[in-house]
């Protein structure tokens, strides 16, 4: 299934997306994904290590380290996926170097075959994802697109209508993190993109509780929850864990 | 070397590979930038602070004793002899004036083996601005007296903790803190390498190192050599900023061979495998999927994994060449520029050297400009261990 079917068919009912991120290829991490997924994930967000990974903070450089020291790639990354069926769409984050590395068609198509719905790449933004994107549309690999509080109306446009499956609202200025509050650009950013796209906008960067998720939910379509599961997946090892963690989002969603 | 795009591209490399939040910031540079390099008043204030400031012109010193040990004719461009003992302060005082006219109050720098570091707190003490300074904890070890130097000009220095602890994790959390802080903070790149217009920009604040020393080898050889030119203008290459300033003034003569000298054990372009990283398209040393590997050289200014776009096509032209020196021989060419010269060159500008000193038969009789980009003054601490007790 698409990531724009998954993420549209839960809004369209009323409901609130949820999509996890977990860094790929340290410790039990399929099963963290089979978890995440049990435990009421709309998609799963999936990050394929990389050596210097600047949109990143401590956590997850700390989880691409643990997993580059397990030897991980990202053909090792797709072999797993490609292997699993978790009954709910997956991305695949990284930064572009791997995916230029691996040739773009050859990563599309690749991504394509191991049932990997999508494709978010930081670093490669609208003026150099040419090239990229249109092998990806090709093989029928949606490419997210995000969308900053930095960007001016006119180029917000041109973001959310070159993205694919959703847009990913960053939903603050900097790297990804969990915060004490939610920083107040998160519902200015997602009501900008919103007003733009028929496509789901989800706010991710910065939103580390059930009740910040709730709060940007007044306006988003969803959320994106990365470091606060990704350093529970680091704490504990544990796929119950993990998958008790997305639970208390899915729950405070859905009550609202 | 000309003026690139908006695209940011010299042939197949360079560009803007960078996240979406930091996409703006630097389209409002590349607009700021073209403003100001095209304004006279602009121009002439940066002017009056290279001179009044910075101590330029640099001289272009003839090196009698050491051209007569190699047997060629030996001309060092002393970039050492500037304010804060590099080249480097070409660049940020540049970018500091940028930075003020575009309405920022704060630098933010990475460094190396602390040259940028101390120019970019300098440039910030000079102007009144803030400034932090990320560098590698490695780093922070063997350039203790830069760590020093840049606290006492009153910027805040943060040891980068990830990955090897060296240049090329401390540009990483630069681009971390700048995501976090683009809207009153200017990113003071200090190379020619990153997303456009750094490349082309930090190549335009050091061609004054090349426009001068086309003047001064035309006043010094035009006598006696036939087109006032030297043969070869040799520099050292970590992201290549002191060598794309000097070859700026050489690079339409096709009768000067340019040479990039890289540390053996960071060498970009030696490797040429072309990747994505810092914000461009270059040459990259990386594992095969790569990821980025750790470069190591004795000279922490060298000790990049990556280098400029530009010099990535000057090299894929054919127009200059990038070589390869072993610590080992920057080791000898410190002591030995030292003995010969009484000039005590950055671990860095020994790689210059060196590559001259091993290459002396094919130099016999020629006529050699090295840049010497800086001082060794922050080496001597470091030297002191690895020479002891040999002198």
């Amino acid at each position: 299934m698409s990531l724009a079917a998954a993420l549209g068919s839960r809004r369209d009912l009323g409901g609130k997306c949820l999509v996890p991120y977990l860094t790929g290829g340290f410790g039990d991490w399929t099963t963290m994904l089979g978890a995440a997924a049990d435990a009421g994930a709309d998609a799963i967000e999936v990050g394929i290590p990389f050596s210097d990974p600047v949109m990143d903070g401590p956590v997850i450089q700390e989880a691409s380290s643990r997993a580059l020291a397990e030897g991980t790639t990202p053909a090792s990354v797709l072999d797993a996926l490609a292997r699993i069926d978790l009954g709910v769409p997956l991305a695949v984050m990284t930064y572009v170097n791997l995916v230029y590395r691996f040739g773009y068609e050859r990563f599309a198509r690749t991504a394509a075959a191991s049932s990997v719905a999508a494709a978010i790449l930081p670093d490669l933004p609208l003026e150099e994802c040419g090239e990229w994107s249109e092998v990806a549309d090709a093989a029928g690999v949606e490419t997210v697109m995000l969308a900053a509080p930095t960007a001016s109306d006119d180029r917000l446009d041109r973001v959310v209508a070159r993205s694919r499956g959703f847009v990913y609202a960053v939903g603050l200025l900097g790297i990804t993190g969990e915060r004490d509050e939610l920083a107040s650009s998160a519902k200015v950013i997602a009501g900008r993109a919103r007003e733009r796209t028929e496509l789901p906008v989800l706010v991710g960067v910065g939103i580390s509780t059930p009740a910040q998720a709730v709060e940007v939910c007044e306006v988003a379509d969803g959320v994106v929850i990365g470091s606060v599961i990704v350093r529970r997946a680091l704490e504990t090892g544990s796929p119950d864990a993990v998958g008790e963690l997305v639970g208390t989002f899915r729950d405070a969603l859905d009550r609202g | 070397m000309g003026t690139p795009g908006s695209d940011g591209r010299f042939g197949d490399f360079g560009g803007s590979f960078v996240p979406e939040t930091l996409v703006p910031a630097l389209q409002e540079l590349d607009a700021a930038f073209r403003g100001a390099w095209s304004d006279a008043a602009f121009r002439a204030e940066l002017d009056d602070l290279l001179s009044g400031y910075a101590g330029r012109p640099s001289p272009l010193t003839e090196c009698h004793r050491l051209g007569a040990e190699l047997g060629c004719r030996l001309l060092l461009k002393r970039e050492d002899l500037n304010h804060t003992g590099s080249h480097k302060i070409n660049n940020v005082l540049g970018q500091a004036l940028l930075a003020r006219r575009m309405g920022k109050r704060r630098l933010v720098a990475e460094t190396g083996a602390g040259q940028h570091g101390v120019a970019t707190a300098t440039a910030a003490a000079l102007m009144g601005m803030d400034c932090l300074v990320f560098m590698g904890e490695v780093d922070m070890e063997r350039q203790a007296l830069n760590v020093f130097r840049m606290r006492l000009l009153g910027a805040q220095v943060t040891p980068a903790l990830s990955g090897s602890r060296t240049l090329k994790d401390a540009v990483n959390e630069a681009m971390r803190y700048w995501v976090s802080a683009v809207e009153d903070t200017h990113y003071c790149l200090g190379s020619v390498m990153g997303p456009h217009p750094y490349p082309w920009m930090v190549r335009e604040f050091h061609r004054v190192i090349g426009t001068e020393t086309a003047e001064q080898c035309a006043a010094l050889l035009g006598s006696e050599h036939p087109t006032g030119r030297p043969d070869l203008v040799v520099a050292c290459v970590g992201g290549g900023s002191n060598a794309a300033g000097i070859f700026s003034g050489f690079a339409e003569d096709d009768d000067v061979e340019l040479i990039g000298v890289e540390p053996a054990g960071g060498a970009a372009v030696g490797h040429g495998i072309p990747g994505i990283v810092h914000g461009m398209r270059s040459y990259l040393v990386q594992d095969e999927f790569g990821q980025v590997l750790e470069a190591e050289s004795i000279s922490a200014g060298l000790d990049y994994p990556g280098v400029g776009p530009e010099h990535a096509h000057l090299s894929a032209s054919g127009r200059a060449s990038y070589e390869p020196v072993s610590d080992q021989e920057v080791v000898d060419a410190f002591v030995l520029l030292s003995r010969t010269e009484g000039i005590i060159p950055a671990l860095e500008s020994a790689h210059a050297i060196a590559w001259v000193a091993r290459e002396r038969e094919r130099l016999a009789g020629r006529t050699v400009v090295v840049n010497l980009s800086g001082r060794g003054d922050k080496d001597v601490a470091q030297m002191m261990e690895i020479l002891g007790d040999r002198l």
